[in-house]
């Protein structure tokens, strides 16, 4: 029987130009044998929820590094739900102060990673927490 | 109501999921095509294909663009490759292509190759026949642009671009015969840089040489600035011109005999060897065969003949 290849939209919300920390996850999630959607910089919530339904991913994952995630991240998780996209696991990586963190985990942000994260485990957490769509 | 009828329905997330069902080789996917294909056959297919760093996904966001200021609901196939070593792969042409990922009537889709080669994906043409049902007119693929073998672009497509750069080793007499026979229109893009008139009057006179018997197309060579979007229009209006020359010259009649022809031959070959392969598998015989074959008491070419007899086929 077919087997599903786990698909992940990685991208980069909100105004600030490093994209560097996001391409080395989306090489990282390549390397581990998923399919990455890269996006790169600059989108809005509204973009990353569409293309996540155009792509049918199963997991978003957003580097922020512009301290507006406490604004992006729960309109991202927002709109998945308005656009019946719930069940796409949404998780975040950057520059995120750990008092922020529960506040994210309330709003529906699966994970939150902070700088200085490797790849290896984050790689495992995407393996332990993502299951592709039925 | 099953994932077809959600499609027809102008669901979005149905049309995704289909698509990955087809993608992942999920036998319900041949259900729901099924039902879709007699939707399908509406769409005006383009295919860009042309070297990695061309433009052609700049060119792919400039272009759709320009359709939908026609008012034209507009898909987006893009290939890139899956890598070798972990079968995963980054598929970034979307990076270009941002502003239109809210536009209702844009759907962009990435696929991997997944080890296929020629250019696209083994799931190319059935994901082409998903957004042709949900009623997108013009849909633009963009394949994955190894330079080589990029020929399944040809029998998937209506009109096929080929986009090339300025200074490309400067001497077009190094360009693959093989690109100058695949292309109906021949993009100059980076018509910024230096050279870029010198490669397209090069090119020119190449396809000029060709000699096309009369009322057959001659493509034409056009310069873009992808980037500024500069060319874009006349671009546009040579695919018109060439869907325009397929329709009323009976080649469209026979593009799509072509390539019905070839859609069948490829889903007979694949179901064929799913279903003997896995015949033999099931019953021993396999196993007894490559028995045979490293005791040499029987070769491959026997082997194949003697299952093959055992199958009736009309
Ligand atoms: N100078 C110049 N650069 C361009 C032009 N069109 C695209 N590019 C750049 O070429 C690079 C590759 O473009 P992309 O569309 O990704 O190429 P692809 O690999 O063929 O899809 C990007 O940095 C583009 O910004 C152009 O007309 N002029
Ligand atoms: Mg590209």
């Amino acid at each position: 029987m077919a087997e599903r290849r786990i698909r992940v939209l990685v991208g980069k919300p909100g105004l600030d130009g490093h994209d560097r920390g996001a391409k080395i996850i989306a090489r990282a999630l390549r390397d581990a044998g998923f399919e990455v959607i890269y996006t790169g910089l600059h989108q809005t919530p509204e973009q990353i929820v569409s293309a996540a339904i155009q792509e049918d991913v199963d997991c978003v994952a957003l580097s922020i590094l512009s301290g507006a995630h406490n604004t992006l991240l729960p309109a991202v998780r927002e709109i998945m739900k308005e656009k019946g996209a719930s069940d796409i696991v949404l998780m975040a990586g950057g520059v995120i102060p750990e008092d922020d963190i529960p506040g994210l985990k309330a709003a529906g942000i699966a994970e939150v990673f902070t700088p200085g994260t490797s790849t290896e485990t984050i790689v495992a957490w995407m393996r332990d927490n993502v299951t592709p769509h039925a | 109501m099953s994932l077809a009828e959600r499609v027809l329905d102008g669901e979005i997330r149905a049309a995704a999921r289909l698509m990955r069902d087809i993608d992942d080789r999920f036998k319900s996917a041949v259900d729901e095509l099924k039902i879709l294909y007699p939707h399908t056959g509406k769409a005006y297919i383009i295919g860009i294909t042309g070297p990695p760093g061309a433009g052609k996904s700049t060119l792919v966001d400039q272009v759709v663009a320009a359709y939908r200021k026609k008012d034209l609901l507009v898909g987006v196939v893009a290939i890139d490759p899956t890598s070798p070593f972990s079968g995963g792969a980054i598929l970034g042409d979307r990076i270009r292509m941002n502003r239109h990922a809210d536009d209702p009537g844009v759907f962009i889709r990435s696929l991997a190759t997944r080890g296929a080669l020629g250019g696209l994906s083994r799931s190319t043409m059935d994901v082409l026949n998903v957004m042709d049902a949900m009623g997108l007119d013009v849909i633009v693929v963009e394949t994955v642009g190894v330079g080589q073998d990029e020929v399944d672009i040809v029998s998937t497509a209506h009109t096929t671009v080929v986009v090339m750069v300025p200074g490309l080793g400067d001497d077009i007499q190094a360009i693959k015969a093989g690109i100058l026979e695949i292309g109906d229109v021949f993009v100059v893009n980076k018509a910024d840089r230096d050279g870029a008139d010198r490669t397209a009057r090069e090119l020119t006179a190449m396809l000029e040489m060709k000699h096309p018997e009369a009322g057959d197309w001659m493509p034409h060579v056009i310069k873009t600035e992808a980037a500024k979007g500069l060319g874009i229009d006349e671009l546009v209006d040579e695919f018109e011109a060439h869907h325009s020359y397929l329709k009323e010259s009976g080649a469209l009649q026979r593009l799509i005999q072509e390539r019905n022809a070839k859609i069948f031959a490829d889903t007979l070959r694949e179901e064929l060897f799913e279903s003997v392969f896995s015949g033999i598998k099931e019953s021993g015989k396999y196993q007894q065969i490559l028995d045979g074959m490293r005791d040499r008491s029987t070769d491959p070419y026997s082997a194949v003949e003697e299952v093959m007899a055992a199958r009736s086929f009309s």
